[in-house]
């Protein structure tokens, strides 16, 4: 099993460096670190010393990928390349183009991105399961076909349409809860309950109808046939045993998309005030914040990768069937 | 009249995919292992309606890619070459015409016939009132709007529905003629069977749509040339103009989004997957790890890349419209990139299990060349895998472009679409009293867009997915 | 049995986490215990980039800053036009003039005479700086944090590691010490290329600095104390003189910045201490000073806090103001001990649906208006004159306005072969497009009426703007019924026509003519104007094209010359007319010598009176100087002389003693607040709606009857 990880973890270092260099093509060469420091520079009275000046002290003078100048191993060490690029791999995400410390930033931020992201996602299972073993319990009556109708609309609407109509009405009409903002420990209940309900329903159209074809595969299935002639009852048959190996394909779903909770989300947190990463990365790409983009890149690479290994760890752990090949 | 038509590449390439799927459908008339499960598709009465609804968003699209720039009216002094508008329209454009030129001064809500936003006004005693003053064009055939709206509404509304209805009658009448004279059965009969439903394609329908959008077609058209029927905005353009101008937008992001990663998905994935040893090792790692970065961020950093490349080059683009334009098809370009992933992964697993096969292995055996056996033998049996995928994407890609221009990194600012006009009014929500209407003829476009299409794409994946076939 | 005690558990969670059950509106985004506290909620929709003194240069910094540091000097709170008064100095410095000689001159000498001018600047004694670690002591009286192990490092992520304070009294030498630091390599202060002009040795001073920094280290702390600067000099402990070059009045405006604020030696040394930037403890992020408020959270993610400084000198309500001030209640605290308010949260707001949503149920208490929530709140009458809608009446609410010391433009490129130049016919069409595009319509569809349209660069409120039918500018306005009106679209296309463009096209060729409009808008809101400006030079039949840029493409563009048209705008720094008059002075051209003269206009004429006026004292000679330039500037319209901006507050009840000032910034110790109006303000704004939920439930429980009664039957036919 620890041969199997270390492989996969293996596997990942590749594609990770092919990350890496495809972000610094981006970053570094189509946009010249002269268009960063003038952007971050501001409007007024911006000379070519104060450029050359902000460049210095953020490490963007240096040769891109060689420095003729320098020494021994320092000749690619001491570049844009190395010093940006590479030192992504020890997770020194180096300072911001606005000097703060891209780390510390980080891990300050992920925690409210968590706060909802997380319940959303359980809730959102929760939710998803209990209307899709209805649509399976009452298939082919009138139930199912206006659930999958229903799940279709719910499909069909813009998740920006959830989040403004959400706020508009509970928030602004109601007064139930406050229109934007955070706070930590109890107190973010207040905060999070809007964004997480609404998280819920903007993912309950497409999850459910997801589940219920699970959950109909597994119910034409011959053991249910098997199970049904026993004489068990139908919500035993659809409880015990088809939940029970449904859950294989739902959770192993569920495996990849965990690690990229981390990344918040973009549009709801900026939206409610929420200082997570996903507001993080949105304000990073307003204000052309390179350096931070770049760390979030390659953070959501390797997250991404996590999720997919994570995935491939739990088949084996659920599924005794798959090798680990 | 003397134009001059404009082909932007996105036109080009609406019409390179019009005449692929058309191409396609002669060929699968002959094939009758792929044509099953389309005829499934078509006997399902579900997809005949939402087919009717994107057929409309279809054609209102195709409209809109024709372009042309109209010449300058002459202004005497005598001259060899005649000046064109710098400004490029549509025949969209020309159609509504009406729409498009009578502009008021700021918002004002749907039917109105005043604006939305008091004005000062002075009276000849000097004093002062604030007022809502009348619009420029909307409802201005109204002497007294306050009591003679709802009933000039009415009137419009119900000679729009006799209108539709009539033609409606009409192509019903030509349908089922055209019918009868193909299955040799009477008139009468057919009308019958139509009529009861028991037609193998369902007309029923397929005509009950047809009269809905015909109705609401004719309505619109009516009323719209009296009332701003979806309000305006605030430089008082007009909302269902917009509207229908972003249906445009929206469909070439559904589509072409998947056809310009087309040749890179399929021609990498059945390489991978027939060739398979190093160039699946190879391709395998190019789209995971392009698949690996978050799709938001770089479709971010490339948008602005092209806005660097847009300004160094400015020579190249005549027209405002041709800016827009490529950065359009950049976008399509990049989420495509970011999404051609999945596809891959499915034609390559799927030439994996076509290349044992036994046709296949003869052929090999034959000798016959790797490229004419993916060419011959393995691209067509592949096909319907991409037409899947290009259905099933379709009403994620159009949800995209909203959040995407939400976020800043969508379409150009002055490209019209739904993305910009929910993102213009998330300002106007703020407003109290809330202009509304931008919002909701935005949602309601995109809503029944792609609500037809998400349905389409059920009953045609339904069609294809042999798993499912028979629950 | 479990599952329903969970259930139970978790609404009574709910409902304490939401209401605390005690009738408190639950959308309070604020604390409980911070109810009945003198707090002032306010908003950032920015992450302030600087709030170090000698590199801040936005208006949302300046915000936080002019709260925490004193220059020496501040403008009046009350009085119109803007006085400037000491603030920790005792009087405002007079200059006093040397020849060449550095002998005194008399206050009357011709400006050519003033080799220098010298400003002996003294300090009120006393005035203590607020609590911070590094002026904390040990007992034997060496600096406790001065010298800072790594391992002490180590403990520490934020300042408020730090437990111990301390303070130290105010003195000459730390003023010294910030424009010391103007010229300081690693600061790079933005006004460190205007100042070289001006303060005597400053150029040479950062020369040195680079050169010592370069001796020491690149990461050296530079003790400036040891590098003697001839412009600033300190004579005793509480006072320390100033020395310009030539005349240079627009000084004092200078010393009301937070630019010449004082920064103490120790505070400097301390976050010089490696290791403390890697933790963001920097002077960039945690000022210090002898101001009346201190920062005492600076989390830029979600809020920053200002508190109440314990070691405030203390300082009173002004006890005179202009007419019209003591019926506003402007002058009820007349006298009080200043600040009133304990504690002032500034919390992110990005969005600004949530911003203005939040002030209307009072969780804010101040607001700026956007125009897309106008209608609901002002109503503004043909003379111009605003006032709050009835709505917001009933909610006493109130609004201020002024006129803001700025200027937006459209800019013509003079270098531009089609529209600049100084020759007739590129005049006549600057001067058409000048008519055509209607800056009255822009203010009321864009601005909603904050706006007042520009005669010329001078905004009102700043010496040399001319009031009424004099101060027109006669080549697009005409004087019609007491008012000035735009000339008619018909003017614009004779003139167009004499221009040599008839109908917009080139008379010679038959081509239209085709102007390109370089911005780096992009926003949903820019659309709609570009396509208005579209729309203005259309009625002129020109053709306009947009090219849409990023900023910084902008800015290159600019700086080479390559645009032609394009729009900008300008925010004084002092209410003088020099601020704004050298925008157009050709020497300080944007291509090649990279000025602030965008439109690189340049016309010797108006060069040769400029440099007369700026440096003259206010007065009639200064005045018709000024008027002759703005005829020429007028005449030569290098600019679309388009508007300046009307600024309007929103205020609630609670909130006292709110004057809008378009120049100082310190305005948060005069302001009082009422909690207790607030707090019943917001429990009758925000009573939670609850039918619609109950609403809701009812539905999805009736929904759910026919499933049942399906499952019922279908468990008896499965029985039978």
């Amino acid at each position: 099993m620890i041969a199997y990880i270390t492989r996969r973890i293996l596997y990942a270092i590749p594609i990770l460096i092919g990350v890496n260099l495809l972000t610094f093509a981006l970053f570094f060469v189509v946009n010249k670190p002269d268009d960063m420091a003038r952007v971050h520079l501001g409007v007024k009275h911006v000379t070519p010393q104060a450029i050359e000046k902000w460049k210095a002290e953020r490490g963007y003078d240096k040769p891109l990928v060689f420095n003729n100048s320098a020494s021994g191993a320092a000749q690619f060490t001491d570049t844009i390349f190395f010093r940006k690029s590479v030192l992504l791999f020890v997770f020194d995400f180096g300072r911001s183009d606005d000097g703060r410390d891209i780390g510390l930033d980080i891990r300050e931020r992920m925690w409210p991105s968590l706060a909802i992201a997380l319940p959303a996602l359980f809730i959102g299972l929760l939710a998803n399961i209990t209307f899709a073993l209805l649509m399976a319990f009452f298939r082919a009556t009138y139930i199912d076909v206006w659930g999958v109708v229903l799940c279709v609309v719910l499909m069909s609407i813009s998740g920006l349409f959830y989040i403004i109509g959400g706020q508009y009405l509970i928030s602004k009409l109601l007064h139930i809860v406050p229109i934007s903002g955070y706070d930590s420990g109890v107190q973010s209940f207040k905060f999070i309950l809007l964004p997480v309900i609404i998280g819920v329903v903007s993912g309950i159209g497409s999850g459910s109808r997801w589940y219920r074809t699970i959950f109909l595969e597994e119910i034409g299935k011959d053991y249910v046939r098997t199970a049904r002639a026993k004489g068990l009852s139908e919500l035993r048959v659809l409880f015990y045993h088809v939940l029970k190996n449904a859950m294989i394909p739902i959770l192993t779903g569920v495996v990849v998309v965990l690690p990229l909770l981390f990344m918040g989300s973009l549009i709801m947190e900026s939206f409610f005030g929420i200082p997570g990463l996903g507001s993080y990365t949105i304000d990073a790409i307003n204000a052309q914040d390179f350096a931070i983009v770049r760390a979030m890149v390659f953070l959501g690479s390797v997250l991404y990768i996590a999720g997919l290994i994570l995935t491939d760890i739990s088949y084996t752990l659920v599924d005794p069937r798959v090798r680990l090949g | 009249m003397h134009f001059l038509p404009v082909v932007l590449p996105t036109d080009a390439l609406i019409f390179l995919l019009l005449v692929t799927v058309v191409g396609f459908a002669l060929y699968v008339r002959g094939k009758e292992h792929l044509r099953a499960p389309w005829r499934e598709v078509k006997r399902s009465r579900m997809a005949a309606a939402a087919l009717v609804v994107l057929l409309t968003y279809v054609l209102i699209g195709l409209l809109d890619s024709l372009h042309f720039r109209l010449p300058l009216p002459d202004n005497g002094a005598a001259k060899a070459e005649k000046e064109y508008s710098v400004e490029v329209l549509s025949l969209l454009d020309v159609i509504a015409t009406p729409l498009r030129v009578r502009v008021e001064k700021t918002y004002s809500a749907p039917f109105a016939a005043h604006l939305y936003t008091r004005e000062a006004d002075e009276r000849a005693d000097g004093t002062e009132v604030r007022v809502f003053p009348r619009l420029k064009h909307g409802g201005r055939h109204l002497q007294d709007p306050d009591n003679e709206r709802a009933a000039d509404i009415l009137a419009a509304s119900a000679r729009a529905v006799a209108i539709s209805v009539l033609i409606w009658v009409g192509v019903c009448a030509a349908l089922t003629a055209a019918l009868a004279w193909r299955e040799r059965i009477s008139f009468k009969a057919m009308a019958r069977r139509i009529l009861r439903g028991e037609t193998e394609t369902p007309w029923r329908i397929t005509l009950a749509t047809l009269l809905v959008i015909l109705t609401f077609a004719v309505w619109a058209a009516l009323l719209s040339l009296k009332y701003h029927i979806l309000g305006t905005d605030k430089v008082g353009q007009d909302v269902f103009y917009q509207a229908l101008k972003s249906i445009r937008t929206g469909l070439v992001i559904g589509t072409l989004t998947t056809l310009v990663m087309l040749p890179f998905a399929v021609l990498l994935g059945i390489m991978a997957g027939y060739f398979r040893g190093v160039a699946d090792d190879i391709i395998q790692y190019v789209y995971t790890t392009l698949s690996s970065i978050p799709g938001v961020l770089l479709i971010a950093a490339a948008i602005l890349s092209l806005q660097v490349y847009i300004t160094n080059h400015p020579e190249q683009f005549d027209t405002l419209a041709e800016r827009a334009d490529l950065r359009l098809l950049f976008l399509c370009i990049i989420l495509g990139i970011t999404g051609w992933a999945g596809l891959c992964r499915l034609l390559r697993g799927e030439a994996l299990k076509l290349r044992e096969m036994e046709y296949i292995q003869a052929a090999q055996a034959f000798g016959v060349g790797h490229f004419k056996i993916i060419w011959r033998h393995i691209l067509p049996n592949v096909m319907h895998i991409v037409l899947i995928s290009v259905v099933l994407d379709f009403s994620g890609l159009v949800l995209a472009e909203a959040v995407l221009s939400y976020v800043g990194v969508g379409v150009d600012p002055s490209t019209l679409s739904w993305g910009n006009m929910i993102n213009g009014a998330r300002m106007e929500m703020a407003r109290d009293p809330m202009v509304w209407w931008s919002l909701c003829a935005a949602f309601m476009f995109m809503f029944t867009l792609v609500l037809a299409a998400n349905l389409f794409s059920d009953v045609v994946r339904d069609a294809f997915d042999p798993r499912l076939r028979k629950q | 049995m479990m599952m329903k005690r969970a259930v139970l558990s978790l609404m009574m969670l709910l409902c304490y986490a939401l209401a605390g059950c005690d009738g408190r509106p639950w959308n309070n985004p604020y604390a409980a215990q911070d109810d009945r506290s003198n707090i002032l909620y306010s908003s950032f929709d920015q992450r302030p980039k600087h709030l170090d003194p000698a590199q801040s240069y936005v208006e949302n910094e300046f915000a936080l800053i002019a709260q925490i540091y004193e220059p020496p000097l501040q403008y009046d709170y009350l009085k119109r036009p803007y006085t400037l008064i000491p603030l920790a100095a005792r009087t405002v410095p007079q200059a006093v003039y040397l020849d060449k000689m550095a002998k005194p001159l008399p206050e009357n000498a011709a400006i050519g005479d003033i080799a220098y001018s010298v400003y002996d600047i003294t300090l009120q004694p006393g005035i203590r700086y607020q609590p911070h670690p590094a002026f904390a002591r040990n007992a034997d009286g060496s600096p406790r944090y001065l010298q800072l192990t790594p391992h002490e490092l180590d403990a520490v992520t934020h300042l408020q590691d730090f437990t111990e304070h301390g303070t130290r009294e105010l003195v000459a030498q730390d003023y010294v010490y910030q424009i010391k630091r103007l010229a300081h390599p690693k600061l790079e202060s933005p006004i460190f290329g205007l100042m070289s002009e001006y303060i005597v040795g400053l150029k040479e001073y950062a020369e040195t600095l680079r050169k010592a920094q370069a001796a020491e280290g690149r990461d050296a702390f530079l003790d400036l104390t040891q590098f003697p600067l001839e412009g600033a000099t300190v004579l005793d402990r509480y006072t320390y003189r100033i020395k310009v070059r030539g005349k240079y009045p627009q000084l004092v405006y200078w010393l009301a910045m937070p630019f010449f604020a004082p920064v103490a030696q120790e505070v400097d040394r301390f976050y010089a201490q490696p290791g403390m930037a890697e933790k963001n403890i920097s002077l960039d992020w945690y000022p210090v000073g002898t101001g009346p408020y201190m920062l005492t959270l600076n989390n830029p993610n979600r809020q920053m806090v200002l508190e109440r400084n314990p070691n405030y000198h203390g300082e009173t309500y002004p006890a005179a103001g202009m007419p019209g001030d003591r019926e506003a209640g402007l002058l009820d605290d007349a006298g009080r001990p200043l600040p009133f308010i304990d504690k002032a949260v500034y919390s992110l707001e990005k969005e600004s649906i949530p911003y203005w949503n939040k002030f209307l149920q009072g969780y804010y208490d101040v607001s700026g208006i956007s125009s897309d929530s106008f209608d609901q709140a002002v109503r503004i009458t043909t003379q111009g004159d605003a006032g709050v809608s009835e709505a917001m009446q009933e909610k006493g609410i109130r609004l201020l306005t002024s006129v803001g010391a700025d200027i937006s433009y459209i800019g013509f490129n003079m270098l531009d072969p089609v529209v600049g130049g100084l020759s007739e016919r590129a005049r006549k069409l600057r001067q058409a497009i000048s008519i055509a595009v209607d800056q009255e319509e822009f203010i009321s569809i864009f601005l909603n009426g904050r706006g007042i349209p520009a005669q010329g660069p001078i905004p009102p409120g700043i010496f040399g703007y001319v009031e009424g039918e004099a101060g027109i500018n006669p080549y697009v306005y005409e004087w019609v019924d007491g008012r000035a009106q735009r000339k008619s679209i018909e003017t614009a296309r004779r003139m167009l026509a004499e221009a040599g463009y008839p109908d917009g096209r080139d008379a010679n060729t038959g081509k239209p003519l085709l102007l390109h409009f370089d911005t780096a808008l992009s926003g949903p809101d820019d659309k709609a104007y570009l396509d208005w400006l579209r729309k203005q030079f259309q009625k002129l039949d020109l053709q306009l094209d947009v090219r849409n840029t990023d900023f910084n493409r902008f800015q290159d563009k600019m700086l080479k010359g390559n645009a032609q048209v394009w729009q900008w705008g300008w925010n004084a720094d002092y209410p003088d007319p020099e601020n704004f008059m050298f925008l157009l002075y050709g020497p300080n051209a944007k291509v090649g010598k990279n000025g602030e003269n965008a439109a690189n206009y340049d016309n010797p004429e108006f060069n040769k009176l400029f440099e007369q006026m700026k440096n003259m004292d206010a007065g009639p000679q200064r005045q018709s100087i000024i008027n002759q330039m703005l005829a020429i500037a007028q005449r030569d319209a290098p600019w679309v002389w388009g508007r300046h901006r009307k600024k309007f507050g929103l205020f609630h009840a609670w909130y006292k003693n709110a004057k809008p000032n378009e120049m100082a910034n310190n305005e948060l110790k005069y302001i009082r607040i009422d909690p207790a109006l607030r707090n019943r303000m917001r429990a009758e704004w925000n009573v939670p709606v609850l039918w619609p939920l109950f609403a809701l439930f009812a539905v999805l429980v009736i929904s759910a009857v026919p499933a049942v009664i399906s499952y019922v039957r279908r468990e008896r036919r499965v029985a039978k």
